[in-house]
């Protein structure tokens, strides 16, 4: 089957029912969605499907046959990094890193759709990744300040 | 690979046998026979079995492990073994444990005790106006890293054991498998870590020990990982606790006794429950003074599965009892609960209940008064009483807490672990920090870096931190106790140092910029790099007596007040953390946005602890291992926090900094349950704070009032 994996098609030959998470880390090489919990509550493997975050652990690869797959390896495909990583450096908003790709990959599905800069509403956006790091402030922070440097 | 349990608690295995219609030669089967060496899993004692030696003593006590070349059929071939056993009655709480059920430990059950006695608390309770008592419980908590735990093993030609994976302490690892594996090379690495909070101190060292011995048997690469169910279940948790407390008090609220009976549900095992016992001991007063206090500790044993390390350490669990009760002493005297710790908080010069005399870096008050200042906490608790006078769809409650923690090791651990680490120029010009502290999202590769940096004159970019592998870096003990900035930066700063003598001495100066680096490196580091390597030296006025369990229990201690700020549903009663103010004395903050993430994590942690983390035990295994229902924190739960950094330097600490990585998680959940008192007229004294146990106590309250 083909899928658009970060602006490029891939092929896949393997079982349809092999979760996407495995096929992105193991038969695509991109070890940057990490799995956390396995059952779609912790967020850590999210990637953007057609633009909208969801749980790379609980989709079958073949739901994502002909479809748009972005990973936290899109964010950043040169060296100059994104405006969302480069606040999360400068808010410090990321401590062990294992929930941060998929956090990003929620947050800039709201930046990008021009989602407002209401700390309640990125809050609720974001309420299906879990951090036990940072206590989530430091994350909000960073997501605020992308979205008031775009609007400036 | 798997690890194969049976899941029932406590009892003998008869008869274990493999299903012939299970293609059992394509997998690797390894048991007790395997083990070369002690079949333990070597912490304080080496009392844990590596694989369960005919009997269980909890039921996720692994029995059997299985590895095959094909993940999904690994655990195919774990369920064609049949293992008959028969199980004996458990003991699964404190009070069983107490009252002798079954023995599984001595002749009491007891793993440990200790006994603090400072003055004459008989006197004491004779000069009190007000005597107070109280009994406090916490529940056992999940680390909740979002990363599982995980470990690879492979041995190498020359017939070394390597293992790596995520872990705290490589050394730890290092020295248990050491007896499992007598006379091998064992060479341990640290893997990128995914948090750990004290949940991957231990418990490495038995899933190392488990892919190290299939990796011995198959003579293959052997990988584990946990998923998330598995670890939620089999590894470590938050000891629950049983605090009571009884307090004597002037009439105006100072106190002239503390009696304080601690007891610790510290699993099956030993563990790590005598070290996370002395912590919740010596901390069981909070930071006051009282003349006269008795302190007396116990840990016991059970049939569920150890209880170990989590950030804090057994201090969150007596510091909730000592702050709870102010507001079982509110509630009995009347007097005020600022006031009372206002009266009795430790100032410079106070002695605490060992006979430590605290001569400096003391912050109690100040870390008080400026919370209350910040949280404007009596203005609006008068407008919060207002509002829940009148009709609305909440009640509004507003809770402070005082709490310390001393970082670094207790007692005479310090000189015990004899820690060293390293700085040494390389011939490219870098400088390396080699240390086998860890880092696992805290910042501790950050912070070394600026120390050393900092002590050299030189840009942070010139410094490197190596990674933690025992082949390459001095043992500087376990990543753990709030002690890494503390005590491996000091190590650190006195190598830096000699390093720069050594340089200055050679060159005339040392050089600050990366070219003029890049040629000491080349001048002097012709054989190899400019290595200089540093033992922990105990300052000689920190005078611990560990017989007596007298004298400073630690060198200093950090202080923090909290101010939790809530609401409860008048109709469904759940609550909600609206705002949260802390004021935090770190000492110095080396890196105040990494200290405000460490400030801001461990009072969510703590928030989780308070209010929603029902770890669920049924017949001694957690019955609710997922995070659908062992519910940690979301970005919609967390409060707005305001983090205040007080810097009231240390002097034997590096730049004056004390630790910080624990003392958040102290205090948020006295504060909410005095928030909730507030809130609803009800003091709650077991955590978690659940909906159904405020529902329950507000129709008590009516079914007593009408």
């Amino acid at each position: 089957m083909k899928i658009s994996v970060n602006g490029r098609k891939r092929s896949y030959t393997g079982p349809a029912f092999k979760r996407l998470i495995d096929v992105l880390r193991e038969d695509f090489g991109l070890t940057g969605t990490k799995e956390g919990c396995g059952e779609g509550e912790c967020g850590a493997c999210t990637v953007l499907l057609d633009g909208r975050p969801v749980a790379s652990c609980l989709i079958p690869v073949e739901h994502a046959e002909g479809r748009k797959i972005e990973t936290v390896e899109s964010l950043a495909p040169g060296k100059a990094l994104n405006p969302l990583q480069k606040s999360f450096l400068e808010e410090a908003a990321s401590q062990c890193g294992i929930c941060t790709p998929g956090v990003l990959l929620t947050a800039w599905s709201w930046v990008r759709a021009g989602g407002s800069a209401d700390r309640q509403a990125i809050r609720r956006h974001l309420s299906g990744n879990l951090c036990r790091c940072t206590g989530y402030q430091s994350i909000v922070d960073a997501v605020v300040k992308t979205i008031k440097r775009r609007i400036r | 690979m798997a690890r194969i349990a049976v899941g029932f608690a406590f009892g003998a295995i008869k008869k274990i046998q493999f299903d012939p219609c299970c293609p059992w030669k394509d997998a690797v089967v390894a048991d007790t026979k395997d083990i070369p060496g002690e079949n333990c899993v070597a912490t304080i004692e080496a009392d844990q079995p590596l694989l369960a030696p005919g009997r269980v003593m909890h039921p996720m006590e692994p029995i059997l492990l299985v590895a095959h070349p094909d993940r999904n059929k690994v655990w195919q071939a774990a369920r064609h073994v049949q293992i008959t056993y028969e199980e004996r009655d458990p003991v699964l709480t404190i009070e069983e444990s107490l009252a002798r059920k079954q023995l599984l430990r001595g002749t009491d059950n007891v793993f440990k005790e200790y006994l603090i006695e400072r003055g004459s608390v008989k006197d004491g309770f004779l000069e009190a106006a007000h005597i107070v008592e109280g009994e406090y419980r916490t529940p056992p908590q999940e680390h909740a890293y979002i990363e599982p735990n995980g470990m690879a093993a492979w041995v190498e030609e020359n017939g070394a054991i390597v293992v790596a994976g995520s872990m705290q302490c490589p050394y730890y690892v290092q020295k248990a498998l050491k007896r499992i594996f007598p006379g091998r090379n064992i060479r341990v690495i640290q893997a990128v870590t995914g948090g750990a909070f004290g949940g991957k101190e231990d418990y490495p060292s038995m899933l190392a020990g488990h892919v190290a011995l299939l990796a011995l048997k198959s003579r293959k690469p052997v990988k584990m990982l946990y998923d998330r169910s598995e670890d939620m279940a089999a590894t470590t948790k938050r000891h629950p606790s049983i605090v009571r407390h009884r307090t004597g008090l002037t009439k105006d609220g100072r106190l002239t006794a503390q009696d304080i009976d601690i007891v610790f549900d510290g699993g099956a095992y030993i563990t790590l429950s005598p070290v996370v016992l002395s912590r919740g001991t010596l901390h069981a007063t909070g930071p006051y003074a009282c003349p006269n206090v008795r302190v007396r500790s116990r840990a016991v044993a059970t049939n569920t599965p150890p209880n170990g390390a989590f950030r804090g350490f057994g201090a969150p669990q007596t510091l909730f009892a000592v702050e709870a009760h102010w507001e079982k002493i509110a509630q009995e005297t009347g007097l005020d609960p600022l006031k009372l710790r206002r009266r009795n908080l430790v100032k410079e010069g106070s002695v605490m209940a060992t006979g430590q005399v605290l001569k400096e870096s003391v912050s109690a008050s100040e870390a008080l008064e400026r919370c209350v200042a910040r949280a404007s906490y009596e203005a609006a608790r008068l407008s919060h009483a207002s509002v829940n006078r009148k009709p609305g769809p909440v009640w509004k409650g507003m809770g402070l807490a005082l709490v310390h923690h001393g970082p670094g090791f207790t007692g005479s651990g310090e000189v015990m672990l004899a820690s060293r680490a390293a700085v040494a120029l390389n011939r490219d010009g870098m400088v390396s920090v080699l240390a086998a502290t860890t880092e696992m999202g805290q910042g501790e590769a950050t912070v070394l870096t600026q120390i050393v940096a900092e002590t050299l004159g030189l840009d942070m970019s010139l410094v490197r931190v190596e990674t933690p592998d025992t082949a390459k870096v001095p043992n500087s003990g376990p990543t753990v106790a709030s002690r890494t900035t503390m005590i491996i930066g000091n190590i650190l700063m006195k190598a830096s140092l000699k390093l720069k003598d050594k340089v200055a001495k050679e060159l005339g100066a040392f050089p600050t910029t990366a070219k003029g680096l890049k040629a000491a490196g080349r001048k002097l580091c012709a054989k190899g790099p400019l290595h200089f390597e540093e033992e922990y030296q105990k300052p000689p006025e920190i005078v611990w007596n560990e017989a007596a369990y007298k004298g400073d229990a630690y060198g200093v201690y950090g202080y923090e007040a909290i101010i939790v700020d809530l609401s409860v549903d008048r109709l469904t009663y759940e609550v909600k953390v609206d705002r949260v103010f802390t004021s935090t004395d770190v000492g110095r903050a080396i890196h105040p946005d990494l200290v405000r993430g460490q400030i801001a994590g461990g009072t969510v942690q703590g928030l989780g602890w308070a209010l929603t983390e029902n770890a669920v035990f049924s017949r001694g295994s957690m019955a609710n291992s997922q995070f659908t229902n062992y519910v940690i924190p979301t970005f919609a739960d967390a409060p707005a926090m305001d983090l205040d950094i007080i810097e009231n330097p240390y002097p034997r600490g590096p730049y004056g900094a004390k630790g910080i990585g624990e003392l958040p998680h102290n205090a948020p959940a006295p504060a909410v349950v005095a928030a909730v008192r507030q809130a609803t007229g009800l003091l709650i004294t077991e955590l978690p704070v659940l909906p159904e146990k405020i529902c329950h106590g507000m129709l008590m309250k009516k079914g007593r009032t009408s």
